[in-house]
């Protein structure tokens, strides 16, 4: 018995070193960022690296070690070179508070995240309470940047529902029926939804059918492709991400039925998905920020070193993470930030000079960037089509 | 004072690591030492511990395969969230609203476990494990297509979306769920929900009522021939266990500020990582659930600290899981074990 009762107390105090110890190696961080003797400015970044929307994290994470690289070779942000680290929240809101905390522990004081918007939610939280500086790549839902600590790249899912439901109707599809496949379990696709309706009944868009899955059906589409086949839709919306759009244009072309297709954003990385036949994307239109056949040379550049570093092309994300990186410069440069301020003040100042920076020459937006006070980017969309297995901009 | 029973001193032991666990911890945080990736850990970890002990009550001592744990943590989460958002602007202190929401959440989960309990009981075996699983997704399915929102014209509850008159306030919003749920979880809390939870198994299980459930789990027929009423007595244990998941959800639900009702936080996916936790830690050993829940969810989050190797944590996680599973439970290594600590005993006594 007094075995099993040292074992058991080994076990106990074996949890709890262990978990302690998580907290004890590394360097000692304090989350005043005293660190000032170093003149390194830590960034940190959170975002799925693993589960189902990994691609979007890993190219987020390859995105920003670039343009990190590239700073740091040509000097840094006021002399200070940048550190960063990114952590893994696999799509997970609860891990992704983890992460934070995790980061936060390494020294962070700057966040480049969550890249996806249920997680980014969760984090604002954590973030508004510390005063830290949130700079969402990706995060598209509303309440991602309703503290004013947080700040978006992207456009929200509202705006893209809305520039969506704008573009068909100012364009040569605006007669077409429309029918609309969207995921009702994701607070994404039901945003976008949700505005995009309600926008293409103010500008008389016809929608014939409006048909929906939830993540655990997101395999078999052939019952809402048979519904908005039967109504009669030649343009397909689809407010969804790239896996289930790629599973839907399998399945429509199996059918036989062959409408216009129409994506947002999350339709970015269609292209790259594995055992998929990319010929049956030719003619996809998507509303996507970045284009990466786009002719100029910060493109060219990032595209450029993004291969060499990954080897596939990068999409929307990793171009908004990119962007992120020299939107955090360009605003410190100009705010005179300096590694030993404390992180609150660092936020006070990067927030006083979001609301009055203008941005240009990002790959993001074909003019420039500014921000409403609310956190939101006033920037001008961009509908690309997909030719010849490239993005090449519609009219 | 008399020799203690086996069963007590069990009980004891159990509590007694744990509150260790909270006094090791407590030190560690007033002294400095606890950073806030840890921090953050400590209530999940009591949460999915309380939960894998609730679902041992029934895989272990009932003997029946639930695998719609999720689903009971996600109508705790809602019941309780709705109204901890509903009370937030009126006056009543966060700690009193905190101790309604517990019992709400509670409550209603209890009312759902007996409700479902009515038609899955009258199964057996893989058939009850297939139905509790379907409970579990319509139950999340549901919550995630509910629209409720309040405005001047009263109350609209719908499955599909639709505009709010004047000022109004969309409580469970669909997919996007609820918004903006106060963080009440706190680690003391958390803790007191995982010692009461314990004391109530161990109470139940050591008790007559424990006692008829064990004998339901060991022979049926032998049980039904003495008397033993089997429809109560598993009603009251899929019960117990669901109202129980019903707390968990509750410290879920207010440990984020956002509840949605996806795969990723009630999916059966979380059922069976529960499942996992109450199989390593060894079906019907209270204790070994505690420990298993905590060490499995601590692990993953620990590797983050590996440095470049942190890209290849989940797998480690899994190969670990896999080892550990193989060591606990595969035949020729419990053999193994048997002969190579026997040995070792045998060398103690002859020295």
């Amino acid at each position: 018995m007094k075995k099993r009762l040292a074992a058991l107390a080994m076990t106990a105090v074996m949890s709890v070193g262990a978990l302690a110890g998580c907290g004890t190696e590394g360097t000692p961080a304090t989350t005043g960022g005293e660190g000032g003797s170093s003149a390194t400015l830590k960034i940190g970044g959170i975002g799925p690296t693993t589960g189902p929307a990994a691609i979007y994290g890993s190219d987020v994470r390859d995105a920003i070690s670039i343009a990190v690289d590239e700073i740091n070779a040509a000097g840094g942000i006021n002399g200070m070179q940048i550190e960063y680290k990114f952590e893994d929240d696999e799509h997970n809101a609860e891990k992704s508070v983890n992460a934070y905390n995790s980061l936060k522990d390494w020294g962070m004081q700057m966040l480049i995240g969550s890249v996806t918007s249920g997680p980014c939610i969760a984090v604002s939280e954590k973030s508004k309470e510390d005063n830290m500086f949130q700079l969402t790549p990706s995060g598209t839902a509303v309440q991602c940047v309703q503290y004013d600590n947080a700040f978006r790249v992207c456009f929200s899912d509202p705006n893209q529902g809305a520039a969506s439901a704008q573009y068909i109707a100012d364009g040569a599809l605006k007669d077409k029926a429309i029918g609309i496949i969207y995921d009702s379990s994701t607070e994404y696709s039901t945003g976008i939804h949700d505005s995009f309706v309600s926008k293409a009944g103010e500008l008389g868009l016809t929608i014939v059918s409006d048909q929906s899955f939830t993540a655990d059906s997101a395999t078999d589409f052939t019952a809402q492709l048979q519904s908005v086949q039967g109504a009669g839709a030649d343009l397909l919306f689809l407010p969804i991400y790239y896996t289930e759009a790629s599973l839907i244009l399998q399945q429509s072309d199996t059918m036989g039925y062959k409408p216009i297709y129409f994506g947002v954003d999350g339709m970015d990385g269609i292209l790259e998905v594995e055992n998929f036949d990319t010929s049956l994307a030719e003619g996809v239109y998507l509303l996507t920020p970045f284009s990466a056949t786009a002719e100029d040379e910060l493109t060219k550049n990032f595209v450029t070193k993004f291969q060499e570093k990954t080897g596939h092309v990068p999409n929307q994300f990793g171009a908004d993470a990119y962007d992120a990186v020299y939107i955090i410069k360009k605003v410190a440069e100009e705010q005179g930030i300096t590694a030993d301020m404390s992180i609150s003040d660092m936020c006070d100042k990067m927030k006083a000079g979001m609301a009055t920076v203008t941005i240009d020459n990002v790959l993001t937006s074909p003019t420039t960037i500014t921000w409403t006070a609310d956190g939101e980017p006033n920037k001008d969309p961009r509908a690309v089509i997909i030719q010849n297995g490239v993005y090449v901009l519609a009219e | 004072m008399g020799k203690l029973k086996k069963t007590t001193k069990q009980e004891l032991i159990t509590c007694g690591i744990v509150v260790l666990f909270y006094i090791v911890i407590t030190i560690l945080d007033k002294t400095g030492n606890l950073k806030s990736h840890t921090k953050g850990l400590l209530v999940p970890i009591c949460y999915y511990a309380t939960a894998a002990v609730s679902l041992n009550l029934v895989v272990g001592f009932l003997g029946d395969l639930s695998l719609g744990h999720a689903g009971f943590m996600c109508v705790g989460a809602f019941s309780s969230a709705l109204f901890s958002v509903a009370m937030k602007e009126s006056t009543m202190p966060a700690g009193l609203r905190f101790f309604i929401a517990l019992l709400i959440g509670t409550a209603v989960a209890a009312l759902f476990g007996f409700l479902i309990g009515i038609p899955v009981l009258r199964l057996n075996g893989d058939y009850l494990a297939i139905v509790t699983l379907a409970f579990g997704e319509i139950i999340k399915n549901i919550l995630a297509a509910i629209y409720l929102g309040k405005d001047e014209a009263g109350v609209h509850i719908s499955l599909k979306s639709f505009p709010l008159q004047g000022e109004g306030k969309m409580l469970i919003n669909g997919a996007m769920g609820i918004q903006g749920v106060p963080t009440d979880s706190k680690f003391l809390i958390a803790m007191l929900v995982l010692l009461i939870t314990l004391l109530v198994i161990y109470h139940m299980v050591n008790s007559r009522t424990g006692r008829a459930i064990m004998s339901i789990r060991d022979n049926r027929i032998a049980a039904e021939s003495i008397g033993i009423d089997i429809t109560k007595y598993k009603m009251l244990a899929f019960t117990v266990s669901a109202a129980i998941a019903g707390t968990v959800g509750v410290l879920f639900a207010h440990n984020t500020s956002t509840l949605t009702a996806a795969s990723t936080y009630f999916g059966y996916n979380v059922s069976i990582m529960i499942l996992v936790y109450v199989v390593l830690g060894g079906i019907g050993s209270i204790r070994g659930s505690v420990i298993a829940a905590a060490l499995l969810y601590a692990l993953p989050e620990m590797l983050r600290g590996l440095g470049n190797l942190s890209n290849y944590r989940m797998l480690i996680y899994s190969v670990i899981l896999i080892a550990v599973m193989l060591w606990n439970w595969a035949p020729a290594a419990r053999a193994w074990r048997e002969r190579v600590f026997k040995s070792k005993n045998k060398q103690k006594q002859e020295s």
